[in-house]
């Protein structure tokens, strides 16, 4: 297995399909400076990790390429269209699993489809469908308090997967999930970027994660936010999954990410 | 509110209103209604009245005593509450019943058991203020975190200390809280037991005014009393912003 | 949840008697109440036998009195009577007060417009304007409406307002994340969300609403429970005057501990399991 990791310069990436471009971003929160020109690029099919220590504005990015955040200056293009807002080729995945408490399983999978003015019985069918696939065949009337954390983020991701969506944002989608839970649906992110051909932007602070899903890691530094770094770890997404961990290639790039990460730790 | 790039701080908009309730008062709607500038002068002739000053003594006086003794009693009631299970069963059940009872129906009880003076009214203000402390400080204390206290009994500090070092100061945003609502509502107190009784302090001017139509002088009467309470909860807020810092750091 | 008590109730087992009837204050909810209840009412009867005053009657002659009022139907009537105002007050300040909660939470303008007034409002004794609506409406039943109306209004304003403005921001970028309209965005996130809270500001809206209609009743026109009291202290028949307040304290409890169940129980779906 060869897990080797290379270095590129930002500038110098040319991807073949690039789905998203985020051109030039800035933003200022006041007189803070958050983020400082983000020049990146998204392929389909692949993906990406923001990484960095809390304050990079990793977030931050993730919700301007959203659109629920304005930048300051600066572009996103999806499919070659210009960001303005929210759009039907996006889907949000919230770090808070953000689910509605008064609404079954089913309606909060089912709720993207129902702002869309989908009729009930396609929707609940669509929903049903991506329920399965997240492996939550019979919760479907069951209520976010009557699910652990980790089947509650779940449904968060079947929601964002049931409108079919082009581009996957997930904010820290896993940092209120336990150890177990997280490996569990790190793998389960894998199959999923493997059979859905899609575009995933991938927001996390825990390196080995980042290390373990991505196709490109897209490390940020902070104050202001920009990029210091892009790492592609080359590694053999076939091998067991906990050969992988115990990988030394594996554990090579979790290294050399801390060793440009730990002057900014405390 | 923002107009035109300049913030515009939100009680400014009560200038506004009184604007306009000059305006209605000029137009003579209704008499009840009279120009706020009319108010507003015979207000500065009310503080002059001896009337007025012998009244105010006497609503701070009934004030004054009945907040001390919700506080007095109520802080320490509820962290008995708060520390023991067995009070908190016992008292649990009436300080919730009666926080949110109907006590101006009470007062009439009041006025045949403590005379149709003072002590009825220190007893309303006392009566309207002491549950919502209770309730507050026993909150605060089941608030502490357990591992403050055991903490604090690892490095072998005996109960005693730990109640005036560790609960008492841990609990103390929540009792404040309480105490800022509680003064609120003992300014409450204080209006309906005395327009209840109507022959004390601000109750007996009320009536005097309201019985000879003087709406200019009920009026400012009213806005003395509104101003009051809004500067007493304001000083209290003051107070608990100071201690917020601990408070946000639990 | 059951597990942990299920582990402190091993414990007890072992434990001295201490923790026993530590443990037994815990659980036996049920037995505290009817022993503070006992305890109040036997303090009430010893101190009416005492007696310390001539005006305080016994709690088992108010309690006679009490059947006395239920059984020849005084009672009814009475609470017939205060009730109208009541409903009527709090259903008219629910209705103006919510959409008024509601559009200030929505809007910084008609924020800063309306939630300075209604704060003052709150914070202030607004009893002292109860005589005012005499002058206008006399002292019918528009009179009671309006009493209970000013001084439920503002908590429900207040409550509302609150309500939406705490609305998990997580849940409004969601429902904007799928290109949800400001309408669906009210009408499927924020008020469903606010839901809970603005209930609990109705609750306050009806305690302080109980509050106005007594004291509507005591102030401007005797009738109803307010008149059963007046009526009962001017003839000194005390244990007749103390069994209409206590009547008009407990339903007013009951009511409010109902609207509590409501609140918790079918409101708060994610707090029902405990």
């Amino acid at each position: 297995m060869s897990a080797l990791a290379e270095e590129f310069d930002p500038a110098s990436i040319v991807t073949h399909d690039p789905v998203v471009r985020v051109e030039g971003i800035c933003k200022h929160y006041g007189s803070v400076e958050a983020l400082r020109s983000i020049d990146l690029q998204f392929e389909r099919g692949k993906l990406t990790t923001l990484l960095g220590p809390s304050g990079c504005g990793k977030t931050t990015l993730l919700k301007i390429i959203a659109g629920l955040v304005p930048a300051t200056s600066g572009r996103i293009m999806v499919n070659g269209r210009a960001v303005t807002g929210p759009g039907p080729e996006r889907a949000f995945v919230f770090q808070d699993f953000a689910l509605m408490p008064w609404a079954t399983v089913l309606r909060n999978v089912a709720f993207g489809l129902e702002l869309k003015g989908t009729p009930a019985a396609e929707r609940n069918r669509v929903a049903r469908h991506h329920i399965e696939q997240v492996g939550l065949q019979g919760f479907e009337d069951k209520y976010p308090h009557e699910l652990s954390g980790g089947m509650r983020q779940r449904v968060g991701i079947a929601r964002a997967f049931a409108v079919n969506a082009d581009v996957l944002l997930l904010d820290e989608p896993f940092s209120a999930v336990d150890e177990q839970n997280r490996r569990k649906f790190q793998e389960d992110l894998l199959r999923l970027v493997e059979i859905e051909n899609k575009t995933f932007i991938f927001v996390t602070h825990s390196i080995e994660e980042a290390v373990y899903v991505s196709d490109r890691i897209v490390l940020l530094s902070p104050r202001p936010g920009r990029v210091s770094q892009v790492i592609e770890p080359k590694i053999d997404r076939a091998a067991d999954p906990d050969d992988i961990r115990r990988d030394a290639g594996y554990l090579d790039v979790v290294e050399e990410i801390w060793q440009g990460l730990r002057h900014y730790a405390e | 509110m923002t107009l035109f790039g300049f913030r515009i701080p939100m009680m400014a908009s009560l200038i506004v209103w009184a604007l306009v309730w000059e305006i209605v008062g000029h137009m003579d709607v209704i008499f009840l209604i009279p120009p706020m500038s009319a108010i507003l002068s015979a207000g500065i002739d009310l503080v002059q009245t001896a009337s007025w000053q012998n009244a105010t003594v006497v609503t701070i006086r009934s004030f004054v005593i009945g907040m001390a003794l919700a506080i007095g009693i109520g802080v320490p009631l509820g962290v008995l509450m708060g520390r023991s299970r067995i009070a908190d069963n016992i008292f649990g059940l009436w300080v919730n019943m009666f926080v949110s009872a109907p006590l101006s129906a009470l007062v009439p009880v009041l006025m045949i058991l403590f005379g149709m003076g003072e002590t009825t009214i220190v007893v309303t203000v006392f009566l309207f203020a002491v549950w919502i402390i209770v309730l507050d400080a026993r909150a605060g204390v089941m608030q502490v975190p357990p591992s403050l206290i055991e903490m604090a009994r690892s490095y072998g500090a005996p109960p005693s200390t730990i109640l005036r070092k560790i609960v008492l100061l841990a609990a103390l945003p929540e009792i404040l809280a309480g105490i800022r609502i509680g003064l609120i509502r003992g300014v409450k107190g204080v209006v309906i037991g005395q327009i209840l009784v109507a022959i004390i302090g601000y109750g007996e001017l009320f009536e005097l005014y309201s019985r000879s139509f003087d709406m200019e002088r009920f009026w400012a009467l009213t806005i003395v009393l509104f101003a009051a309470a809004m500067l007493l909860s304001g000083i209290v807020e003051r107070a608990e912003k100071r201690i917020e810092y601990y408070a946000g750091a639990r | 949840m059951s597990v942990m008590s299920q582990e402190k109730a091993v414990t007890g087992a072992r434990a001295g008697p201490r923790e026993g009837l530590r443990l037994f204050a815990q659980n036996r909810k049920s037995f505290w109440v009817v022993l503070s209840l006992v305890g109040l009412f036997t303090a009430w009867e010893i101190a009416g036998r005492v007696p310390i005053s001539f005006a305080f009657p016994t709690f088992l002659e108010t309690l006679a009195a009490f059947f006395e009022m239920l059984g020849d139907g005084t009672m009814f009537r009475a609470f017939f009577l205060t009730l109208q105002p009541l409903v009527l007050g709090v259903g008219i300040s629910a209705l103006v007060g919510i959409a008024l909660g509601i559009a200030m939470g929505l809007s910084d303008r008609v924020e800063w417009l309306l939630a300075p007034v209604f704060i003052v409002l709150q914070a202030a004794p607004m009893a002292a304007l109860v005589p005012l609506v005499t002058f206008v409406y006399g002292i019918g039943l528009t009179a009671k409406t309006l009493a209970v109306v000013m001084l439920a209004l503002p908590v429900i304003v207040l409550n509302s307002y609150k309500a939406v403005r705490h609305v998990n921001p997580s849940l409004v970028d969601m429902c904007r994340s799928f290109q949800g309209t400001r309408m669906q965005q009210i009408f499927k996130i924020i008020i469903p969300d606010a839901s809970p809270v603005l209930f609990a500001g109705l609750r306050l809206g009806v305690a302080a609403g109980f509050i106005g209609v007594m004291l509507a009743e005591l102030l401007i026109t005797p009738t109803g429970i307010g008149d059963l009291i007046t009526y009962h202290r001017s003839v000194a028949n005390y244990a007749h005057m103390y069994a209409a307040v206590a009547a008009i304290i407990a339903v007013s409890t009951l009511t409010l501990a109902g609207l509590q169940y409501v609140e918790v129980n079918v409101l708060r779906p994610e707090k029902r399991r405990k």
